[in-house]
């Protein structure tokens, strides 16, 4: 424990930002990850989306809207019940783990992706049916975003392409979209899920501390992220629809 | 915009983990070139930093316009060069800096610096991830030689890159490397190399450069010539598996000041030997004072103790190993059997702790010679050789040299010339020497830095008064010692409505004008106190500051933070509260003035009967300090008399102290204690606190020994005990034991530190006997108290708080570094009393005074002077003189000499006089006159016989009629 803690402080030490302003895998404060994403990988369910952004690589798919399974007690009579599921793959980190039970239906993660989607998904068209998301992948705002887009594959309608993305501070910088290196050093951070159309937040988490003055530059980073994602999946989605349909 | 390069990196220790990390590959870097019409430049990025024309020290090489591009080596080793001013337009490379920092932060840091100075026109480019200049580690290629390439690559890509630009003369790109087969390879690409040396011996019109060149060998050259001296150094990755299986021990070298051949390590962790003794040039190994070093101990046989030889390193002549194992062997005799200490060899460098020194050259007798040796004020390092050509300038001066090496074959190190500071012996030069043998920091404020105050007129404004209290009406007053320039505090007292008594300290509000993170904030804490030498003030922050806008000067409006209080008549606290306020001091007064007030019936005016009240209640307050088991310590204080046209010191004279300064030092106290409990309640994670450690029983020795001689008994199992045992230890027959005790409880005492309240559960200052205590009331001296002003602030909400404000492992690095900052300060204005007591009994000559025997040694006496505050050693041991009979007795502590005997507190007379004979080291020779000593006769009127005489030789010779 000491070692990780030593390893932290020394990267911290190291400087996440150098003097010409580039960050330790080249990238600007304000620059996101390369993004990559595909539509409609798996034809057996309804929806499915996979991104990759940098090396964080997330599959979801989504099953529904379809009757409600089990007792009708947990349908709602004037919208559709979104029903989450957030797991990691036992190889998503440096060192292979074992898939432990807490990462289900109900956990953490799994309820900040319902919250997040809750926003975007016109659940009122579809009462006493539910929505299955399956969100495979290592890190929360990726697994949002992708669960965003497998919902818009299976075709159900949204208010927005929920995009969710991070930032961290690191010696008085913000820097959006940090990579697993800079979180490990500084810590997640904030965590931001925004609709960019409407600008509206669906979900704000902080799980570092981070000072009262310096919040709103880091929302103003995470945000800014969000909006070059939107940008980028914008463009990847009409590349993708292009290659499928022809022209849009 | 960005492309993506993923690749396998490094393994950590134990689980063998592949780490996968990206690496952008970028288009928009710039080469920083201001001809460049190609690079993209971002509408926020700073100009190029590289000159169209590039101006700097023309070169017979290239004469043409040019960069330059060091590579690692070059930038570590030739920094001092680097940093000249008349080097320009460099390109520092990303990989370069990487690999700096890896190998030298010190060096990475100025260099750092270097970058950052607009008029050097230096630029560090990011080759790293750039498109076209980033390159793969191939297979079976070494990550130095991969690092070697992507410079080459680099320089390759500049030349190119620069042809492109439609100029009329082309801008060429110049590698320096010292490495041989770099060069070569270069070479053969193509790319105009040369080393560092060649360069700078082309620089036709700056010769002095040369003598700056550090002299590093080729590691391989090495060996050839010379008969090898020393043994190998282990490498390190030998040494860190030796450390770890227990077969080498790392510590820190300390070299002995008195004898060459002979140095401890002091062993890290919890070893069982803290100490190890080393003996003997090969054994020493090349280790250098202060350097990390790992030592194999010696089989039990071998072990030696600490001999109490004094051998200074003179041989001139390099070759006379014989002589010098000749002289290891005086250090091997009469040694008793159990006072053998562990012993060892140094095997292997861990770090090198090499900073630069000050000292003066020992020119070679050869004529002509270029190769001369340098002897550093610090007698713990070696000499040094260092290659010059202008020997005769330097000759009688004070200089600085850097370290470069120390190969196998040479009995000294290598180093080469860095500065001038001036001609020995004069004030100025001296002063800088001690200056920077302390480690202060006294360049002047930097244009950054200064950019960082407020504009002149300065008046208070509507958003200056927005958290504060206007207390301007009231009656406050200052008092300081004459000639304070930097009032730091102000106080006032009167009587409100319900019959208590208010009393406020009022102190300036700096942290007001120095903001946290800013050019100015950084300089300070990197200087942390203000130095007061005796004749200088190195100021901590600008003048306009210290000595104006923070200055609490009687009649003009002044920001302030107060602490006011409520009291009763028995000075018992109702009532805290602190408040950032605006004041206007009535008047500021000396301890004298402020004195007579008080004293002076006639005198009932606002300001003299509030100083009367205060100081009423600072008797009550002290007495009960004092009952809860405080101690009053004395240290005598000196102060000289300057000549207000020379500066020469003209007379030495005790500091006095009078009512009024205790005074003003209790409400001091009571501020500070306060405001620790304040902001102590209000953060007890990330308070800035100070405390004094209760010393260990058996530093209190020395005292209950002294006192035992003198028929007294002094308590010690508290800090009680032993003030009122202090307290009753008087003898009707000398009224002068009180003090000496005092002072010798002082001497018994440990340092007070700064700390991080969340980092330390012991928070006890044992001299004030408070439970907690910090510094607030001299924030224009003091670092630490603007930090306090600013918790205490953010406490109230007078002002934000800044993430480094609560960040408790950053509050206890700074606290490590303010206390480094204080005790050099403290040594340095030790110095700087001696040297001016030095300049003082220059012009006196001989000087016959009364003194006290302080402490008693094995061969000698420590006496104090009373009239002077002076301390002196009194030795019985002369060179070239019989060694008179000594016989030392622990017990109580006495010396016997000859048939005098000799006890602690026996009051002597001494003849003081200057030692010149040794230029760089003078320093204040004391000899005994009363009691005679049988043979070692001194005439006690000796004064009025030499005082004229300033050779110390034709003194010494005298002394031994």
């Amino acid at each position: 424990k000491r070692g990780l803690y030593r390893k932290r402080r020394g990267l911290y030490r190291e400087g996440l930002l150098s003097d010409d302003g580039f960050r330790l895998d080249g990238r600007r404060p304000r620059e996101i990850r390369s993004l990559r994403m595909r539509l409609g990988l798996f034809p057996r369910a309804d929806g499915s989306a996979y991104i990759e952004q940098g090396n964080t690589k997330v599959v979801a798919l989504v099953y529904g809207p379809r009757e409600v399974r089990g007792p009708r007690s947990r349908s709602a009579p004037d919208q559709a019940v979104l029903r989450c599921r957030f797991s990691l793959a036992p190889f998503s980190g440096p060192e292979r783990r074992r898939p432990r039970g807490g990462e289900g239906r109900g956990s953490d993660l799994a309820l900040r992706l319902q919250q997040s989607l809750e926003a975007a998904v016109l659940t009122h068209l579809y009462p006493r049916s539910q929505i299955d998301v399956y969100s495979d992948g290592s890190h929360c705002c990726t697994g949002t975003t992708a669960a965003a887009l497998a919902v818009l594959d299976a075709g159900i309608p949204l208010r927005d392409v929920v995009c969710a993305g991070s930032a961290a501070l690191a010696e008085g910088t913000a820097l959006t979209d940090p990579n697993g290196a800079e979180e490990a050093a500084v810590g997640p951070g904030l965590a931001l899920a925004l609709l960019p159309a409407s600008g509206l937040l669906a979900l704000v988490q902080l799980s570092a501390r981070v000072p009262c003055e310096r919040l709103e530059p880091v929302m103003e980073a995470a945000a800014d992220g969000c909006r070059e994602l939107h940008r980028a999946l914008d463009r990847e989605l009409r590349r993708s629809l292009r290659e499928r349909h022809g022209e849009v | 915009m960005q492309t993506s390069r993923t690749f396998v990196k490094r393994t950590r220790a134990g689980a063998v983990v592949k780490v996968v990390r990206e690496h952008y590959l970028r288009d928009d870097i710039p080469c920083g070139a201001a001809a460049c019409r190609r690079c993209p430049l971002r509408p926020d990025a700073p100009a190029p930093s590289l000159e169209t024309q590039p101006g700097g020290a023309a070169s017979s090489l290239c004469p043409g316009p040019h960069y330059l591009l060091p590579d690692t080596n070059v930038l570590l080793h030739q920094i001092d060069i680097l940093e000249d001013p008349v080097i320009k337009n460099v390109v520092v490379l990303q990989t370069v800096l990487q690999e700096l920092r890896n190998r030298s932060i010190p060096v990475y840091k100025r260099i750092r610096d270097v970058i950052q100075t607009p008029e050097k026109h230096f630029y560090s480019f990011t080759n790293e991830h750039h498109r076209e200049t980033y390159i793969e580690q191939k297979k079976g290629e070494t990550s130095n030689d991969r690092n070697d390439r992507a410079i080459r690559v680099a320089v390759k890509w500049y030349s190119e890159h620069l042809k492109k630009i439609e100029d009329e003369e082309k801008i060429q790109v110049i590698f320096l490397t010292n490495d041989r087969i770099n060069k070569e390879k270069a070479l053969e690409e193509g790319i105009t190399a040369y080393t560092c040396e060649e360069y700078i011996k082309s620089l036709v019109a700056n010769p002095e450069l040369v003598d700056r060149l550090a002299c590093v060998s080729d590691e391989g050259k090495e060996i050839e010539s010379g008969k090898v001296i020393f043994p190998e150094h282990i490498p390190l990755s030998k040494l860190q598996q030796g450390i770890k299986s227990g077969n080498y021990l790392q510590g820190t070298y300390r070299a002995s000041r008195d004898n060459y051949l002979e140095a401890t390590v002091w062993v890290h962790g919890d070893a069982e030997e803290k100490e190890i003794i080393i003996q003997g040039l090969k054994h020493l190994n090349r280790a250098v004072h202060e350097d990390i070093v790992a030592v194999e101990l010696l089989p039990k046989g071998e072990w030696v103790s600490l001999s109490s030889v004094v051998l200074q390193d003179d041989g001139q002549n390099e070759d006379d190993i014989e002589t010098e194992e000749e002289k290891e062997n005086i250090l091997k005799t009469s040694v008793s059997k159990d006072m053998l200490r562990p012993t060892g060899k140094v095997v292997g460098i861990i770090k090198r702790n090499w900073r630069p020194l000050c000292g003066m050259l020992s020119k070679s007798e050869i004529k002509e010679a270029r190769r001369h040796l340098f002897t550093p004020a610090d007698r713990r390092i070696p000499r040094i050789r260092i290659e010059t050509r202008q020997a005769d300038k330097l000759e009688g001066q004070r200089i600085i040299v850097a370290i470069d090496g120390w190969p196998r074959n040479s009995r000294y190190p290598n180093g080469h010339f860095v500065k001038n500071l001036g001609s020995a012996g004069d004030k100025e030069t001296e002063t800088e020497v001690l200056l920077l043998e302390h480690d202060v920091p006294h360049q002047p404020f930097s244009q950054a830095v200064l950019s960082c105050l407020p504009k002149m007129p300065w008046s208070i404004t509507e958003q200056d008064m927005k958290h504060r209290e206007d207390l301007r009406h009231l009656c406050i007053c200052s008092v300081d010692p004459p000639g304070c320039t930097d009032i730091d505090d102000a106080l006032h007292c009167r009587e409100i409505e319900n019959g208590n008594i208010e009393v406020g300290v009022h102190i300036a509000d700096v942290s007001h004008f120095i903001r946290p993170g800013n050019a100015l904030d950084e300089e300070s804490v990197k200087r942390g106190t203000t130095v007061y030498l005796c004749e200088k003030r190195i100021d901590m922050v600008p003048e306009l500051l210290s000595s104006n806008l923070c200055s609490l000067r009687s009649d003009v409006d002044r920001l302030a933070f107060s602490c006011i209080w409520e009291m009763n008549h028995k000075a018992e606290i109702l009532k805290t509260r602190f408040t950032k306020s605006v004041i206007k001091s009535k008047a500021s007064l000396t301890y004298a003035e402020a004195q007579m007030r008080i004293d002076s019936a006639t005198m009932n005016d606002d300001i003299t009967t509030s100083l009367r009240k205060l100081n009423k209640l600072a008797k009550i307050m002290k007495k009960r300090r004092i009952d809860n088991g405080a101690l009053t310590l004395s240290s005598p204080e000196v102060r000289f008399h300057m000549d207000s046209e020379t500066h020469d010191p003209i007379d030495l004279q005790t500091k006095e102290l009078k009512e009024t300064n205790s005074m003003v030092e209790e409400f001091m106290l009571l501020a500070n204690i306060s405001v620790a409990q304040k902001i102590h309640s209000e953060f007890p994670e990330f308070a800035l606190l100070r405390k004094h450690p209760a010393p260990p029983p058996s530093n209190y020795d020395i005292l209950v020994k002294a006192a035992k001689s003198k028929n007294l008994e002094i308590k010690t199992d508290s800090a009680k005990a032993l003030a009122e045992s202090l307290d009753k230890a008087e003898s009707p027959t000398f009224p002068y034991l009180n003090t000496l005790l005092r002072i010798l409880t002082t001497r018994c005492m440990m340092q007070a530190v700064y700390f991080c309240s969340g980092m330390d559960n012991d928070f006890h200052h044992y001299g004030l006997a408070s439970p907690i205590y910090t510094h607030f009331t001299s924030p224009i001296r003091r670092y630490a108290d603007i930090i306090v002003h600013r918790l205490l602030a953010v406490a109230i909400g007078a002002d934000d708080t800044y993430p480094e404000l609560r960040d408790k492992h950053k509050i206890a690095d700074m606290c490590k570094n303010l206390n480094y900052r204080h005790k050099m300060a403290q040594y340095a204005q030790r110095a700087s009393v001696a040297f001016h007591t030095q300049l003082f009994f220059k012009s006196k000559g001989v000087v016959n005074e009364d003194a006290y025997i302080l402490f008693v040694r094995k061969n000698a006496i420590v006496v104090l002077i009373p009239k002077y505050g002076l301390e002196g050693t009194v030795f019985f041991e002369e060179k070239g003189k019989p060694t008179p009979r000594l016989d030392y007795n622990n017990e109580v502590p006495s010396l016997t000499v000859e048939d005098t005997t000799l006890c602690v507190f026996d009051k002597v007379k001494v003849n003081i006089m200057l030692d010149a004979s040794n230029i760089q080291h003078q320093k204040i020779q004391m000899v005994l006159v009363e009691p005679k000593i049988r043979g070692n006769d001194v005439p006690a009127n000796l004064s009025t016989e030499t005082s004229s005489n300033n050779e110390p030789e034709k003194k010494k010779r005298k002394l031994r009629k």
